[in-house]
């Protein structure tokens, strides 16, 4: 974990370094003297090697100094701060809906395997891998939102249940993107489990067939499932991304798309390092949660 | 000798038997045709003692303790012809949710891989008294004192430690037993035992069949031990059935199969163990190769590698068993032929 | 003709007809999905041939037009024809999603046979550096990448480039894991084989499947992230048409033209759906399950 924590930094730091043109120019866009500029590089260490530069660059996020907005004349961690709960929210809530929208399927699917409507079910999931998310959440917006005026089409509103109800479209957009892939792992494994040993045992015991499918095959297969919904996190984070634009809600990702409209880039280096470090901890959660969930698994 | 095939069907062991298998025929529908997986299958087993069932692989034998507990998947198998009364009920004729009462409490089973035969992600103190708790209304607790209780009597040291482990944290001898333990948790009636030792270490086989013959006592159950190995089933069985091709050859008492046997694949069988007295035995195979079950002849399966058969008769008539002493029952057409 | 002639013919045909006999014995989903990706290809290259439109001028006496039998799809706010966009953009976006697949594709499955043939830390490292960018969000990186690049097709081909290749990289290094220790390997090195003969000729063969099952997914999958990027201002530039491109342009329009962004997507999903099928077929003619389709 501390390699890829190290990579991330790694990357977030190289940003700047790798922007064409001098950094200083690009931060103070242009509107300060060659004196004042030279002043300002020897403050901030830019003409020391790059290593040192890297460690500079280090202990300020250990401090939680991420730099300044040249745009909004903030500093970038309070900027950041403000919109990730909104991301979070929106991601979790995605991820909450997508598992809604699997279960019934999944097991629709295993027990009505290779009939239609397993396979209509598997059809469906791979229209919705094709379908590009930002379309489906501008058909959303305009049937829902425009046309039906059921749910705002912007905006991410003022408490819990404001949020559940302005983000609700957004959310079923990745939802609905990620239930395929969760639908076709699923049945996958609970197809696999049945044929074990240990099922056949269970309904030797004279268990009766809902048992069997929710106590001892379900709680088996669940598990390499949870590996693919660990996994599509940093998937559900990116397409957060374009989500957000689509529907203005004020998340990290939104930010992202105007800064760089707006070429501010100490923002974009803070949300580089800070998307990163979500992903990270989501991941890390996920991993523990398996110990939890998997008793063969030791933890070092 | 010839007796019609209703009385021939109807075996008689003195008492009345726990569990009578008549004329079952079970078969297979796969892609490649019909497999005859039991034919014209009778034996039965009486209160209290054990019945061995000793066959080859593809004899048909574990296709026969499914269908007692009618655990065989519908689509592929058909079970065609026949009765299984169990303290006078058939069986194959109750409704699905009688069936599963009598799985797990009055018959229960245990399987050949202790390795992959427990969920990995329960404790085994859960899963000893799973069906015990869905029967009766007793506490988790109450349920885990149980759990200890039977993993002390299958002899798993140290059981109030085991009882919360996780199948992976127990060598394959200790989750035997504790399979075990959970057959026996409902005192069960009859136990149905396919290939129990198999998989298992020769050292630990013994200890695991003792204790069965043990238990078997405790608890007053009867026990059909499905093997291979025919000195397993002379070990622990009061009666033998040898199957072959997934018909019934010979079934008699223990000690007629192996002193008298009136069957020439039971000879077979025996001629090709091993044995440690002294003297220089040559192990003696059996000629030929295994049935293939999709291309069976119309008469005796074993007519291939018969050292005794009569190709004509033996090919084209159909075998039935035939009681020609009392309590012995063979299938061969030619049983005066057969010797020791 | 003389008589090895004639045979020479009659082996020849038969191959043919024995060419044709397996083909008739493919799933079905294959070929649906091979139906369907060459009629989008067909499309692409036919276009001039099927509309008469030109895709980047417009009439603006005919801008934002409902469809119509003379437009299909409806004109966009420059009056262009939103059919002749789309059917032209075919030819872009294939484009994209073969340069975005198979370059990553070529460079994942040499790094990943690599690592997974010598282990020790060159396995090390490089799996690190894939794990590392298989965590990230993609969309970040992605656009940090371009940020520093600047917009357009190209930088788009380098920065999908950069990430792609990863995801091969992780799958032939598994299948290289298992290969290794294969008895025609085995075998191999005792002939004194040298270890890149060996990688190339005789590992390598036997690791594409996975991967090969993967690009269609990946395909879509990018295909889709080429139209991301393009909706976000980033990627194809105006007037290229492009599906997400075209897409973003009707987003102002969203209730007076509906059609601008909804009817591409179309396109996007008829072509998705024809790789995901060839998938599918593809993973039960190779007999494998457990097919992430990511």
């Amino acid at each position: 974990m501390i390699p890829a924590l190290l990579g991330i930094t790694i990357v977030a730091f190289l940003f700047i370094k790798l922007l064409p043109g001098d950094p200083l120019q690009i931060m103070t866009m242009g509107k300060a003297t060659p004196a004042m500029i030279a002043a300002e590089r020897a403050r901030l260490g830019l003409d020391r090697p790059i290593w040192v530069q890297y460690g500079l660059f280090l202990v300020s996020i250990f401090h939680g100094n991420l730099g300044s907005s040249i745009i909004m004349n903030a500093p970038v961690m309070d900027i950041i701060l403000k919109r990730m709960s909104a991301t979070l929210f929106l991601v979790g809530y995605g991820a909450v809906l997508g598992v809604l929208i699997t279960m019934p399927l999944a097991f629709i699917s295993v027990l009505k395997s290779d009939r239609p409507l397993d396979g209509g079910i598997r059809v469906g999931g791979m229209l919705f891998l094709g379908m590009p998310s930002f379309w489906l959440g501008l058909l959303f917006m305009l049937l829902f939102g425009l046309k039906l005026k059921l749910f705002p089409i912007s905006g991410w509103g003022k408490d819990f249940s404001g949020h559940l109800y302005s983000l609700f479209l957004p959310a079923m957009v990745i939802g609905l993107a990620l239930a395929p892939v969760l639908i076709q792992s699923l049945r996958e494994s609970m197809l696999d489990i049945m044929q074990t040993d240990f099922v056949e045992v269970a309904r030797a015991k004279g268990l009766s067939p809902g048992r069997v499918l929710l106590k001892h095959v379900f709680r088996n297969a669940i598990i390499p499932t949870i590996t693919i919904l660990s996994v599509k996190i940093g998937w559900m984070v990116s397409s957060a991304v374009v989500i957000e634009t689509v529907f203005s809600i004020p998340g990290m990702g939104l930010l992202l798309v105007k800064s760089v409209l707006t070429r501010d880039y100490p923002v974009i280096q803070g949300l580089t390092l800070l998307f990163g470090i979500i992903v990270m901890v989501v991941n890390l959660v996920a991993d523990l949660s398996y110990a939890i969930i998997d008793p063969r698994i030791n933890y070092q | 000798m010839n007796t019609t095939s209703a009385q021939v069907n109807r075996i008689s062991t003195a008492p009345i038997p726990l569990l009578e298998v008549i004329g079952l025929t079970t078969e297979f529908h796969t892609a490649k045709g019909i497999v005859p997986a039991n034919k014209n299958v009778s034996l039965g087993v009486e209160r209290g003692k054990t019945l061995g069932i000793v066959g080859e692989s593809g004899s048909g034998k574990s296709v026969l303790c499914r269908s007692i507990l009618r655990l065989l998947p519908t689509p592929p198998a058909k079970i065609v012809n026949g009765e299984i009364l169990f303290e006078g009920k058939d069986l194959l004729k109750l409704p699905e949710e009688d069936m599963r009462s009598i799985r797990g409490k009055d018959i229960t089973m245990i399987f050949q891989d202790p390795m992959t035969c427990l969920n990995p992600v329960y404790r085994i103190g859960t899963q000893i008294t799973e069906s015990l708790r869905l029967v009766q209304h007793i506490s988790a607790s109450q349920a885990r004192e149980i759990s200890i209780d039977l993993l002390h009597q299958v002899g798993i040291p140290s059981p109030e430690k085991r009882v919360d482990n996780y199948p992976h944290q127990l060598s394959g001898g200790m989750r035997q037993r504790a399979m075990i333990a959970m057959a026996i948790s409902s005192k069960p009636k009859l136990l149905l035992a396919d290939e129990p030792t198999t998989a298992l270490d020769v050292t630990i086989q013994d200890q695991i069949l003792a204790l069965m013959l043990d238990l078997q006592v405790q608890v007053g159950m009867s026990i059909i031990l499905v093997s291979h190995d025919l000195g397993i089933v002379a070990e622990t069985s009061d009666r033998v059935a040898v199957m072959y091709a997934g018909q019934v050859m010979e079934y008699a008492v223990t000690e007629a199969i192996f002193n008298q046997p009136r069957h020439p694949y039971t000879v077979g069988l025996l001629k090709s163990i091993p044995r440690m007295e002294g003297g220089d035995h040559r192990l003696i195979p059996i000629q030929g190769q295994p049935p293939n079950l999709l291309r069976l002849p119309k008469g005796c399966p074993f007519v291939d590698r018969c050292p005794v058969a009569d190709p004509e008769v033996c090919a084209n008539t159909p075998i039935e068993l035939r009681e020609i002493e009392r309590g012995h029952y063979t299938a061969c057409l030619f049983p005066e032929k057969v010797s020791a | 003709m003389s008589g090895i002639e004639i045979s020479e013919l009659a082996v020849s045909q038969k191959r043919t007809s024995n060419a044709l006999n397996r083909i008739r014995l493919w799933p079905f989903t294959l070929k649906l999905g091979i139906l369907i990706v060459s009629m989008v290809i067909l499309a692409g290259i036919c276009a001039p041939l099927l509309t008469h439109y030109d895709p980047i001028k417009g009439d603006y006496n005919d801008a934002l037009a409902p469809p119509s039998l003379q437009h299909p799809f409806g004109t966009d706010s420059y009056g262009r024809d939103l059919f002749a966009r789309t059917l032209y953009a075919a030819r872009l976006d294939l484009q994209i999603g073969l340069i975005t697949t198979y370059f990553p594709f070529l460079l994942g499955l040499i790094v990943g046979a690599i690592g997974g043939y010598f282990g020790g830390w060159i396995d090390n490292v490089l799996m690190r550096v894939v794990d590392v960018a298989i965590a990230f969000p993609f969309m970040v990186l992605i656009i940090v990448i371009m940020v520093i690049l600047g917009p357009g097709v190209q930088n788009m081909y380098i920065a999908i480039f950069l990430l792609g290749w990863t995801m091969y990289a992780r799958l032939a290094r598994a299948e290289m894991l298992v290969v290794r220790e294969q008895e025609y390997i085995q075998a191999a090195k005792a002939l004194g084989y040298g270890h890149f003969r060996i990688i190339f000729r005789h590992a390598v063969p036997n690791i594409l499947t996975s991967s090969i099952i993967f690009s269609m997914s990946d395909l879509v999958l990018n295909i889709l992230l080429a139209s991301s990027i393009s909706f976000l201002g980033l990627g194809v530039q105006p007037p290229t048409p492009e599906w997400g491109a075209i897409i973003t342009e009707g987003r102002d329009f969203l209730l007076q033209a509906w059609w601008i962004s909804t009817l591409p997507g179309i396109a996007i999903i008829i072509t998705g759906l024809g790789f995901s099928f060839i998938g599918d077929g593809l993973a039960r003619m190779l007999g494998q399950r457990n097919i992430q389709l990511v």
